[in-house]
């Protein structure tokens, strides 16, 4: 394995031991191998002392060894028990004595998890204690959750903590992969940081603070992303009217209703909300890959709503999708096509109809120099880079055609803090040099940081705007669900509204 | 490191070669099984074929190959047209009936019906293409279902213009005036028999395939849809245009199919003419990865093994049907050959893009992100 080099830790029985480092940093190839995906090359791996052999994701579990993913991997169309039985039919059935161990487990880890309620109804943050509960129900005494926090709200997340104590106190080990330092310090007991596949260090959370251990993730100064000179100017550069989206279904509650938005040339707007509140349609709808159901947008002064996809990007709009193994790139293609891929039609890419495979090529040499892609050459596939070298690769191509408006959705999702900190100084540049930028994102940090507005959006509405001067997370946290409308945000775990305002998450998400 | 390193080009030839092996070993155990002479079957099918069967080899690969490129197409884009039977049927039919007519001299009719079958071909494809587009039909239904219709279809028209041929009980179209029959190329030494005029016909398709496919934008927004039609649709691939297009395309190029058989050696539409080309055709662009090349010496196989085939009977004393075990096992195979080629490859050069990022690690900068 040379993607990680020298790894070695342990992990104490009824812990919380959080692994720390950037992506790319061999996080996920060590959890495919903890989780018998993947066989280690050399080394071995130990549970209670004794040597495991692991072929596959059912050794693991064999082994006690249970994995929560960052994607959930749940249906929909499913019951919670329906779900949590799924490949497991032979512990329990499916039929009442299930249903009864769901409830006990559920109880026992204080779980909250109703066996009989429809997955297609539950939030965020009950979907994850599904996947929890799914390999406990499988028997897991040592539980993998990898990015658990990516997708919660603040109130969510400690949510997530209460539980992963209960699950420590009932002497469970739990293994938390994460690079939001904070979480990690206020959960862990301890932490081993691992940087380029090898184990930095093992630390005591009580010993550090998260500046040092950034530092000894990246091995070098941490950056924030610090807000600057406003830069905003009153040119009007991208314009949505009233845009309508109807949900699918008759009955459907509409998916976008009634969003209005306006963004400056200098100016960056950034989206707050749980996923699933219509934030991924809104994108679809202003890079024309959904038509509106009314409604319009502006680019500058000209109407694109029913413009194509093409039209829209060749007037100068660049897009950094949120999913990009499924928008923004073609994995089993060579580094230098994707280069051409969303610029067809464009310079270099094209002569009249034809695709110019040298201009591209040593475009993509630019690109990669330019925004230090790691790569050892542009004739790679793509889906073999790290998250993080992928997204620079994107985003090089996409700030390579003298762009107006950028259309950032999750930018730095799933990439490394080094990776991190250059697509913020892209993102602050583009704000400089006059782009009009659409900034969704699930990290609330990243958008006081650098947003000039934020507007929240909640069930397809925006809800409220925000100065990220005087916003703090917590504020915003609770604006995403809903309960400042409520009650104070004193604990919107409990509050009942608050579930139903994340229930607005999901179904229609995944169709087109 | 470059496209063309020899370590990708072992593993692209290793995946067939292993395949027929398989198949080798398979069709050789089932013989022995059923007593059959083993020894007598291969050396009948791996004999030289004398000048007069290389002829008819090159010619059925000639029809294969076309055949396999209009499936090809398809392909590309992770459409899958079952439908190259019908279309070529329904093409070859209208085409016969066109070229019958005579209303235009020599090589002008040739050329015009060659528009008129392709014509057909697409049209007879754009059904299961709207129905794609605007109903959310699988095309693969559609396209099975379609072939079925152009059957009873050709069948129900060749009745309405049939002329009885002399001295015989087929019936057909009205046969195509002399000046319109092409005699043929003296392209092999030492044959009686001629090679098809239009093997030109081939060529051109496969240049153009290839041309389309590799150099066009056309060809970069299909491979781009077969890859991933999201990242397709982000990209500004307008995808139902582009089914409707490619099934068209694939549909027109059906329609070739049948014209060296028409030209070369019928003359005419008849009950007689050759079926089931459109299957085999799946099966060798399959065995041929979609490349024009590929698809070429896979063509030239199925047709090898055909002709070499009939033999069997004679010298043998085994039906000629076994060829049909060997090349069914040759798919299999290949198939699972190429997945697994294919797994190999993407986790070596994963394991080698860490290796390289690994060994130049001690030159780059600690900070990363700081553009170089």
């Amino acid at each position: 394995m040379v993607a990680n080099q020298d790894i070695g830790f342990r992990v104490r029985r009824g812990t919380v031991h959080a692994i720390v480092g950037e992506n790319g940093a061999g996080k996920s190839t060590l959890m495919k191998i903890l989780y018998g995906v993947q066989r280690p090359d050399e080394g071995t791996i130990e549970v209670d002392g004794r040597v495991v052999n692991l072929h596959s994701p059912s050794d693991a579990i064999r082994e006690g060894i249970g994995m929560v993913f960052q994607h959930f991997q749940l249906a929909d169309n499913f019951t919670v028990l329906e779900n949590v039985v799924l490949g497991a039919e032979k512990l329990h059935g499916i039929g009442d004595s299930a249903r009864d161990k769901i409830r006990e487990i559920s109880s026992s880890y204080g779980l909250n998890v109703d066996p009989d309620a429809l997955v297609a109804d539950l939030g965020v943050g009950a979907r994850q204690r599904i996947e929890i509960l799914k390999v406990l129900y499988r028997g897991a005494r040592i539980i993998i959750l990898d990015e658990p926090t990516a997708v919660l709200v603040p109130q969510e997340v400690d949510e997530l903590f209460d539980n992963l104590r209960e699950l420590k106190s009932e002497g469970l080990t739990v293994l938390f992969i994460s690079h939001k330092l904070d979480e990690v310090l206020s959960v862990a007991d301890a932490i081993t940081v691992i940087r380029r596949g090898t184990t930095v260090d093992t630390v005591d959370p009580t010993s550090v603070n998260a500046r040092q251990l950034a530092e000894l993730m990246v091995g070098a100064e941490l950056p924030t992303p610090a807000t600057e000179e406003s830069t905003v100017t009153d040119r009007v550069v991208l314009r949505a009217e009233d845009v309508v989206l109807a949900g699918a279904g008759d009955g459907g509650r509409n998916v976008l209703d009634g969003i209005s938005l306006t963004i400056h040339a200098g100016e960056v707007l950034g989206i707050a909300g749980v996923e699933g509140n219509g934030q991924a349609e809104l994108v679809e709808v202003i890079m024309g890959m959904r038509e509106p159901t009314s409604g319009l947008v502006f680019l500058g002064d000209t109407d694109i709503s029913d413009w194509g996809t093409r039209e829209i990007r060749e007037a100068g709009v660049a897009y950094i999708p949120e999913d990009r193994h499924r928008h923004a790139l073609l994995l089993e293609a060579p580094l230098w096509e994707n280069r051409i891929l969303g610029h067809q039609t464009e310079e270099p890419n094209a002569r009249g109809i034809l695709i110019n495979a040298s201009g591209a090529k040593a475009d993509t040499e630019r690109i990669v120099k330019e925004f230090d892609v790691r790569t050892p050459s542009i004739y790679v596939k793509a889906g073999s880079l790290s998250g993080g070298n992928q997204q620079k690769l994107i985003i090089g191509r996409e700030m390579s055609h003298a762009p107006k408006v950028l259309v950032a959705a999750h930018p730095t999702r799933g990439v490394d803090v080094g990776a991190q900190s250059s697509i913020w100084d892209i993102i602050r540049q583009a704000r400089r040099d006059g782009l009009a930028v659409l900034l969704i994102s699930a990290d609330l940090e990243e958008l006081i940081g650098l947003s000039d507005t934020i507007q929240v959006i909640l069930r397809g509405r925006l809800t409220g705007t925000f100065d990220p001067d005087t916003v703090s997370a917590e504020d915003l946290g609770a604006a995403m669900t809903g309960a400042s409308r409520t009650e104070p945000a004193a604990d919107p775990v409990a509050d009942p509204a608050t579930d139903a305002a994340t229930d607005a998450v999901t179904d229609e998400g995944g169709q087109r | 490191m470059n496209r063309l390193n020899p370590r990708r080009l072992l593993l692209g030839v290793a995946a067939p070669v292993l395949a027929l092996g398989v198949a080798f070993v398979v069709t050789s155990a089932i013989l022995l099984v059923l007593g059959d002479p083993v020894g007598e079957v291969w050396s009948t099918i791996l004999s030289w074929p004398r000048p007069r069967q290389l002829v008819q080899v090159v010619n059925a690969a000639t029809i294969y190959y076309l055949s396999a490129v209009a499936v090809a197409v398809g392909f590309r884009m992770n459409l899958f047209n079952i439908g190259v039977d019908g279309q070529y049927r329904v093409a070859a039919f209208a085409g016969a009936l066109f070229a019958g007519q005579a209303w235009f001299p020599g090589p002008v009719n040739v050329l015009l019906t060659i528009v008129v079958a392709m014509a057909a071909g697409g049209l007879w494809a754009s059904i299961a293409a709207y129905l794609k587009v605007r109903r959310g039909i699988s095309e693969v239904i559609s396209t099975i279902m379609l072939n079925a219709i152009a059957t009873g279809v050709v069948q129900w028209l060749l009745l309405k213009v049939a002329v009885k041929q002399p001295g015989s009980n087929t019936i057909s179209t009205e046969p195509i005036p002399e000046s319109s029959q092409l005699a043929g190329l003296g392209l092999i030494p030492g044959a009686t028999n001629k090679v098809y005029t239009l093997i030109v016909v081939a060529v051109v398709v496969g240049f153009g395939y290839w041309f389309i496919i590799n150099k066009t934008r056309f060809g970069f927004d299909l491979r781009a849809t077969g890859r991933s039609e999201t990242a397709a649709v982000a990209s500004g691939v307008k995808v139902p245009r582009m089914v409707v297009t490619t099934m068209i395309a694939s549909g027109a190029l059906a329609g070739l199919i049948g014209m060296p058989l028409l030209f070369g050696q019928d003359f005419s539409y008849g009950t007689t003419f050759q079926a089931g080309l459109g299957f085999a055709g799946i099966g060798i662009a399959l065995l041929g990865r979609n490349h024009p090349v590929g698809i070429a010496i896979a063509a030239l196989l199925w047709s090898f093994l055909d002709v070499q085939s009939n033999a069997l009977q004679i010298r043998a004393g085994v039906a000629s049907e076994v060829v049909f075990i060997i090349q069914g096992v040759i798919l299999f195979a290949v198939v699972i050959a190429y997945e697994l080629i294919r797994r190999l490859e993407v986790r070596l050069e994963q394991q080698r893009v860490a290796r390289e990022l690994a060994a130049s690690r001690p030159d780059t900068p600690a900070v990363e992100g700081a553009s170089a």
